[in-house]
């Protein structure tokens, strides 16, 4: 993980089909802070991840990641960033652990079965790792999903409605690992309609209208 | 963090691919009698004479895999871009033609090589002699990564569209048409006692070929899909 790795937005605008969602957005995201992306249903709250993440070319503007545009930086900025998108990105046919061990690699992580297990345990899914996703709940399956954050060193967390089909005591564990996250020096940049509060965290809200 | 090799990426890739597909045999399973039935039509349709059989086995049998091939295309990446792997895969700090590479080799693995292993029994059927059949495997074998990989494009390409399944084969059917000329050929080749070397040397070039560049340009086309 670089020693203070930082995010910049500048003057960022996204277009869906011929309607602008925004224009001239800036901000900045440095270590250990987390920021809230708020806006109505349609605002581009989506778009702006999705624009982060290199899926969406932005219109106009540039996305800087310690200094350099991301499209310089490539494949290692994105070793650096984790994104959760409203898709969970895991196999109903496969187990809980199978999912994890497979994303991980994908996103080239090569994780022992321990610690993939311990990962999956922390997430409140103990006796479910065997099982295929297919049998468990939205919730669960969103917990398998959110497990990935927990093995893959990312200083950048992404996150889409992380809060989805969850329920309290999983928010209270989301909260806690983001809090953990900002502590050690990483940045998260999330959207949800739910509250979340981290202890000791002031979060920044970034508005979109 | 270590990085896997990329052979390590390749091999991630297949067995994930393999994986699921032993979860859900079924798509493996139709691939494979719908091979079966189209060429088992042709002789109830044109009627079983010996020689006529002999003579359009290659044909038939080159066609049907064409046809068959073309049923599993539209699967290639379509679940993974339903439940989002596909977004995970190009967010992944690896080559993400790698990763395509890894996905034909597995698509290929459970449609196209169960073709070659039963294409044998299918050309006792039609009577083929030892020879023809040997050189039949060889190019269906030459042939139909090919297939896999032409395939990969125009599924990338189709991706998220409605109507996709039929689209893709409508786009991909005209471009295989080389490998069909040169796979039936080889087989023609040996029937009229004539060397099938030139035919199979085409089909080898056409699999470099398209092992260089349909990764590559497949994993483009899968970006351009995804905005």
């Amino acid at each position: 993980m670089q020693a203070s790795p930082i995010l910049e937005v500048i003057d960022l605008a996204c277009e869906r089909g011929d309607h602008r969602l925004f224009s001239g957005l800036s901000f900045t995201l440095s270590g250990g802070e987390l920021m809230q992306v708020q806006g109505e249903n349609g605002k581009g709250k989506t778009t702006l991840l999705r624009a982060l993440c290199g899926f969406v070319q932005p219109v106009a503007g540039a996305v800087h990641w310690c200094g350099r545009n991301v499209e310089e930086w490539d494949e290692d900025f994105h070793a650096q960033t984790c994104y959760l998108g409203h898709l969970n990105a895991i196999k109903d046919e496969l187990s809980a652990l199978e999912n994890l061990l497979l994303t991980a690699g994908l996103a080239g992580v090569q994780l022992s079965e321990k610690s993939a297990l311990d990962a999956l345990r922390r997430m409140g899914l103990r006796r479910k790792e065997h099982l295929p996703v297919r049998v468990l709940s939205q919730g669960q399956r969103r917990r398998v999903a959110l497990s990935r954050l927990l093995v893959v060193d990312a200083a950048l967390w992404i996150l889409d409605e992380p809060l989805t089909a969850l329920d309290v005591g999983a928010v209270d564990l989301m909260q806690e690992l983001i809090g953990e996250h900002l502590s050690n020096g990483g940045m998260a940049i999330f959207t949800t309609h739910q509250p979340l509060h981290v202890a000791g965290i002031e979060t920044r809200e970034l508005l979109l209208s | 963090m270590s990085r896997l090799t990329v052979f390590g990426l390749l091999g991630l890739v297949i067995r994930r691919d393999l994986l699921l597909a032993m979860r859900r045999r079924a798509d493996v399973l139709t691939t494979l009698i719908f091979f079966v039935m189209v060429v088992s039509l042709f002789p109830l349709g044109v009627g079983p004479e010996p020689d006529m059989l002999r003579k359009m086995a290659g044909g038939v049998l080159w066609v049907a895999a064409l046809l068959s091939s073309m049923l599993s295309l539209p699967r290639m990446f379509s679940a993974d871009h339903i439940d989002g792997t596909l977004e995970q895969m190009m967010l992944a700090p690896q080559s993400l033609t790698v990763m395509v590479l890894g996905k034909i080799v597995a698509h290929w693995m459970l449609s196209g090589l169960p073709l070659v292993l039963i294409a044998p029994v299918l050309g006792l059927q039609f009577d083929m002699p030892a020879d023809a059949i040997g050189v039949l495997m060889l190019a269906l074998l030459l042939g139909t990564p090919v297939l896999s990989m032409i395939g990969a494009v125009g599924a990338a390409l189709t991706l998220g569209l409605r109507g996709g399944g039929v689209l893709v084969s409508l786009l991909v059917l005209p471009l295989t048409i080389p490998v069909l000329i040169f796979g039936a050929g080889a087989v023609e080749a040996v029937s009229g006692g004539m060397d099938a070397a030139s035919n199979l040397s085409l089909l080898g070039a056409f699999l470099l070929f398209a092992l260089v560049f349909s990764p590559f340009v497949a994993a483009q086309a899968l970006r351009i899909s995804m905005e």
